[in-house]
């Protein structure tokens, strides 16, 4: 089981100076305290399940750029079918990277329900229909990993599985939610291809 | 209401570049129009991702319709609150509105679709004529214009 900041600090690593990552819950309140770049939206607040849909959204209109989303695994849940939407659309551009630790962390860390069972995300994911699929609980195998990734074009599904956040980094204040997307519009604006 | 290619004629008018869609009945007989039009149809599983797709979409530069009925505008209101008052996107949906020309068939799918409108505070039309697509593109073209969100209701 990793820890999640430091799970998140690999992603910041690889990812290229174009690409686009938007965050979620928990994550979006660690990431900005790994990365400040234009083409980050913490998409906090928001509707729960609502990130993979806005991240394809965003990799449809922008074939060219590659897209990360980090979901939790609770908001995974509450937008299962978003996966399939994602295979359906042909999208090619898009990584789902899930930070899987059975709780939902933001209010307060109560159990999902699938804490306990054996669900396997990386199996629903392949079974919809991603053929890039990965789980890691290890560090330095999920940051191998990362560092090719982006190799193929093909969506991409990534299972982390993290330990529960740090409590303070979780107290991160959220951008107001229409001065961030507003600067969010004005970074897709620019075209690096 | 429309034919399938009066609605892929208005939405080329309209400039919309994707469709991001949970069909019903009426709407859905336009599927085979919708799919050989310039305009990408993008299929949701579950009407409250439409409308964060659509912001995606939105910001990135391109100019989705979101194609729901009425039910699915009920499931989705959160969704539909973050996108219209948390981040003030100019989205615009073409709602089907069931049962709304059939007051024979008691329906609180129809009877609530207008009051949920007004109780949203949002800027909507009624379509309850096969000759208003022209209206819509204006209606369509006004919110944008405003940079408001926008909904047709389209009486089924």
């Amino acid at each position: 089981m990793m820890n999640v900041r430091e799970s998140l600090e690999v992603l910041s690593r690889v990812r290229g100076s174009d690409d686009v990552v938007i965050t979620n819950q928990g994550s979006a309140r660690i990431w900005p305290l790994i990365s400040q770049h234009p083409n980050d939206f913490q998409y906090n607040p928001s509707t729960m399940g609502g990130a993979i849909p806005l991240a394809l959204g965003v990799a449809l209109a922008q074939p060219y750029r590659e897209v990360v989303v980090v979901s939790g695994d609770g908001a995974l849940l509450m937008s299962l079918g978003s996966l399939v939407s994602v295979i359906g659309s042909g999208c090619q551009n898009l990584t789902i990277i899930v930070l899987e630790n059975g709780i939902y962390e933001v209010t307060g860390g109560q159990r999902t329900p699938a804490s306990g069972t054996a669900i396997d995300f990386s199996t629903i994911a392949s079974g919809v229909g991603f053929a890039n699929t990965h789980a890691f609980g290890d560090l330095a195998a999920w940051s191998h990993h990362a560092e090719k990734m982006f190799e193929t074009k093909e969506p991409r599904f990534v299972n982390l599985k993290v330990g529960p956040a740090d409590r303070q980094d979780l107290q991160t204040p959220a951008e107001v939610a229409v001065e961030q997307i507003h600067r969010f519009q004005t970074a897709l604006a620019t075209r690096q291809e | 209401m429309f034919t399938g290619a009066e609605i892929v004629a208005v939405l080329n008018e309209m400039e919309i570049t994707h469709v991001v869609w949970v069909p019903d009945s009426e709407m859905g007989k336009w599927e085979p129009d919708l799919d050989t039009a310039s305009a990408q149809m993008v299929r949701v599983c579950r009407e409250g991702e439409a409308w964060p797709l659509a912001v995606g979409l939105t910001v990135a530069g391109s100019r989705p319709l979101v194609m729901m009925q009425t039910t699915g505008l009920f499931e989705s209101g959160d969704a539909l609150r973050h996108v219209v008052y948390d981040l003030e996107m100019p989205i615009y949906g073409l709602i089907g509105a069931r049962n709304w020309l059939k007051p024979e068939i008691q329906d609180s799918a129809a009877s609530y679709a207008e009051p949920l409108m007004k109780a949203w505070g949002v800027d909507f039309m009624v379509i309850d004529q096969g000759s208003q697509a022209q209206e819509l593109k204006a209606h369509y073209a006004r919110c944008r214009e405003a940079g408001i969100a926008g909904f047709a209701l389209m009486a089924e």
